[in-house]
C-alpha cells in the first residue's frame, strides 16, 4: 500500500513526537523540542502563505507578538482565563490580518515585502513604546495556563517541561493536519494556481484577492497561537518576540526546509532551533549564519532542503 | 517659528542621507531590476570602518577613502557572489537573498567591530551655527553639500559620458542594450560598486552627527526605500525629492507628535504611497506583461 504524501507527513510527525522522548538524555531536551514545535507551528503558517500562495511576509513576528502579548495581558486586563486569552489573541490577529491584508495583498514582490516588514516593525514599536500597557522593553510576566494542576486532578503527573513538550507537539500535529488538508483541497489548488501565475489563475476564475486574504489570515492565526504558546511556556515575554529578526528567522526556517511543504518547514524549524542550542558558536555568530543560510539556500536550492533531498533520493517530489 | 525652522533643518539633514540611500536603490534597480535590501549596510560599513580606522590613528580623509573602497569591494562581491548566480530566479528568491546579505553583513560587522555606538570627529568642529533662531552643526552642511555634489555628479555622468549613457540604455531595455554592444554584466557590477560607494559616503558624512553601530543598516534601508518609492522607483530626481520628504516627515513627527514614533512616520508614508500612488511622484506606470 502506498501512503499519500499527506498521511506520510502526519505519520512522520506523529512518530517523531512519540519516539523522540525515548532517546532524550535529559529533560532539557523536552524544552528544546517544545521550542521546535512552537516555532514549527508559526512556520507552518508561513508555508501556507509563502509556499502555497507565494506571498511573502517579512512581518509575521508581528502576529507572534500579538498572540504572545494577548496571553500576557488579556488575563490581567480583561479577566480572561489563559486559554481564552490565547483564543482572543488568535481572533485579534485574524481581525488585524483581515483589515490590513485587504490593501496590503494587492501589492506584489518587493512592495509586499516592504509593507509586511513595516507592519511587523510597527507592532514591535507599539509593544516597546506603550510601557503603561506592555511593560515596555523589559517585558511582562505571563500568567500560567493552569494545565498542570488540571492534569494532576485527573491523576496525571507531568514535569513542566514534559507537559509543554506534549502540549506544543499536539497543537503542531493538529496545525499540520489542517495545513495538509488545505493543501489538498480546492482552496489549496487555487492557492498554488495563483502562486504560479496570478493572471492565469484569475483567467481560470480563481478569486485571487479572496484566496490570498484567506491564506494571510490563516497564517496570522498560526503565528499568533505560536506566540501565545511561547509566552505561556516561558512565563515571560519581551518585545523581541515581535521583532524584525524573529520574522526573518521564521522565513529562513520555512525556506531552508522547503517552503512548499509542511514537512520541509518542520525540518527547517528543527535545524534552526536546535543548532543554536547544540552549538555555542552558532549563538555567537547567529546573524552572520542566518544571513549566510538564507543566501546559500536561495542560490543553490531554491526549493529548500527537503524537496531537494527528496528529488535526489527518490527522483521525484511529493 | 524658530522651532519649526529647527525641525526643518534637522529633517533636511537626515533627508539628504535617505536621498543618498534611495539613490543607491535606484541605480541598482535600474541596472538589474533587483531591489537591494542590503543598501543600508553600505552606510553602516562606511561609518563603522571610518570610525575604527580613525580611532587606530589614520587621518580622517584616508580612513574615509579606505572605508568607501571597502564598501565598493563588498558591493562588487555581493553582485558577483549572490545576485548574479541567482539571475532569473523569482523575485521572492532575490528578496530573501538581499535580506540575507543585509543580515550577513551586519552580523559580520558585529564580530569584526563590536556592538557599541561609534562616531569620529566632525570635519569642521562641533560649534553650532545660528540661523534665524535655530542652530545647525557644521557637519550638517557637509552632509547637504556632499549629497548635492553626488546628485550633480551623477547628473553629469548620465548626460555627458559614454559609460553613463550605457547605464541608462541598460536601464531602458537590457536586451536592446546588449544587442548594440553594451556589456550589461559590467553595467550591473558597476552599478553595485557605485551604489556601495554612495552609501558608504553617506555613512562617512553622517556618522559624526547620528553615531553608527553594526545594526543601523536595516532601518536606513527602509527609510531609503520609502524615499525611493515615494519619488518613484527608478528615478534619480525622485530619489532626491522622496528622500528629503521622508526626512522632513520624520523630523516633524518627532517634533510635533512623538519622538517614540518618528520611525513609524516613514512606514506610514510607504503604506500611503503603495496604496494611493503606486508609481510614486516621478515613476513610470507599471504594467504587468503576461
Amino acid at each position: 500500500m502506498r501512503l499519500s504524501p499527506k498521511h506520510a507527513t502526519l505519520l512522520l510527525l506523529l512518530a517523531i513526537l512519540a519516539l523522540a522522548p525515548l532517546v532524550f538524555p535529559s529533560s532539557f531536551y523536552y524544552r528544546v523540542f517544545a521550542l521546535i514545535y512552537v516555532n514549527a507551528l508559526a512556520v507552518t503558517g508561513l508555508v501556507i502563505l509563502l509556499g502555497f500562495a507565494g506571498q511573502v511576509s517579512l512581518g509575521h513576528a508581528g502576529f507572534v507578538g500579538i498572540g504572545a502579548y494577548a496571553s500576557a495581558l488579556a488575563p490581567m486586563h480583561l479577566g480572561l482565563p489563559p486559554l481564552l486569552a490565547l483564543v482572543f489573541g488568535a481572533l485579534l490577529s485574524a481581525l488585524v490580518a483581515f483589515v490590513i491584508g485587504r490593501p496590503i495583498l494587492r501589492l506584489k514582490g518587493y512592495t509586499l515585502a516592504i509593507a509586511t516588514l513595516g507592519f511587523g516593525i510597527l507592532v514591535s514599536m507599539v509593544l516597546r513604546n506603550e510601557a503603561w500597557l506592555t511593560g515596555g522593553p523589559d517585558g511582562v510576566a505571563v500568567p500560567a495556563l493552569g494545565l498542570k494542576d488540571g492534569l494532576k486532578g485527573l491523576g496525571l503527573k507531568l514535569k513542566t517541561s514534559e507537559l509543554w513538550y506534549w502540549t506544543s507537539g499536539i497543537v503542531l500535529l493538529f496545525g499540520a493536519w489542517l495545513a495538509l488538508n488545505l493543501q489538498h483541497s480546492p482552496s489549496g489548488r487555487a492557492l498554488r494556481a495563483l502562486h504560479d501565475s496570478e493572471v492565469a489563475a484569475k483567467t481560470l476564475g480563481v478569486d485571487v484577492a479572496r484566496f490570498k486574504l484567506k491564506a494571510f489570515v490563516v497564517s496570522a492565526v498560526y503565528a499568533s497561537i505560536s506566540g501565545s504558546l511561547l509566552a505561556l511556556m516561558n512565563g515571560f515575554v519581551t518585545p523581541e518576540v515581535a521583532g524584525f529578526l524573529h520574522s526573518i528567522e521564521l522565513v529562513t526556517m520555512a525556506v531552508l526546509g522547503g517552503a512548499g511543504s509542511v514537512i520541509g518547514g518542520f525540518f527547517g524549524s528543527v535545524l534552526l532551533t536546535a543548532l543554536p542550542q547544540a552549538l555555542t558558536f552558532f549563538q555567537e555568530y547567529k546573524h552572520l549564519l542566518l544571513g549566510l543560510i538564507m543566501m546559500l539556500v536561495m542560490i543553490f536550492m531554491t526549493e529548500g532542503l527537503v524537496p531537494s533531498l527528496q528529488r535526489r533520493l527518490f527522483g521525484r517530489t511529493s | 517659528m524658530a522651532e519649526l525652522l529647527q525641525f526643518l533643518l534637522s529633517g533636511v539633514t537626515v533627508g539628504a542621507i535617505y536621498a543618498l540611500v534611495a539613490l543607491g536603490f535606484t541605480l541598482i534597480y535600474n541596472a538589474s531590476e533587483v531591489v537591494n535590501f542590503a543598501q543600508g549596510e553600505f552606510v553602516m560599513i562606511g561609518g563603522m570602518t571610518t570610525a575604527f580606522l580613525s580611532a587606530a590613528g589614520l587621518p580622517i580623509w584616508l580612513a574615509a577613502l579606505l572605508a568607501i573602497l571597502a564598501a565598493v569591494l563588498i558591493g562588487i562581491a555581493l553582485n558577483k557572489l549572490a545576485v548574479e548566480p541567482a539571475r532569473g530566479a523569482p523575485v521572492l528568491a532575490l528578496i530573501i537573498i538581499t535580506i540575507g546579505a543585509s543580515i550577513f553583513l551586519s552580523g559580520t560587522a558585529e564580530i569584526v567591530f563590536d556592538k557599541q555606538f561609534h562616531r569620529f570627529e566632525a570635519f569642521s568642529g562641533d560649534a553650532p551655527i545660528e540661523i534665524g533662531g535655530a542652530t545647525i552643526v557644521p557637519q550638517s552642511l557637509w552632509v547637504l553639500g556632499g549629497a548635492m555634489a553626488v546628485f550633480a555628479g551623477l547628473y553629469l555622468f548620465f548626460t555627458r559620458t559614454l559609460m553613463g549613457r550605457a547605464v541608462l540604455a541598460t536601464a531602458n531595455n537590457r536586451l536592446a542594450a546588449k544587442l548594440v554592444g553594451i556589456n550589461t554584466g559590467f553595467v550591473m557590477t558597476f552599478s553595485f560598486a557605485l551604489s556601495a560607494a554612495i552609501g558608504a559616503l553617506a555613512g562617512v558624512l553622517v556618522t559624526p552627527i547620528t553615531f553608527t553601530s553594526y545594526d543601523v543598516g536595516v532601518g536606513l534601508a527602509l527609510k531609503g526605500f520609502a524615499g525611493a518609492m515615494l519619488g518613484g522607483m527608478g528615478s534619480p530626481p525622485g530619489a532626491l525629492v522622496g528622500g528629503l520628504a521622508i526626512g522632513l516627515v520624520e523630523a516633524l513627527t518627532a517634533g510635533y507628535i512623538s519622538s517614540d514614533y518618528k520611525d513609524a512616520a516613514a512606514f506610514i508614508v510607504i503604506l500611503g504611497v503603495l496604496f494611493f500612488l503606486p508609481q510614486g511622484l516621478f515613476g513610470a506606470k507599471q504594467v504587468e506583461r503576461v
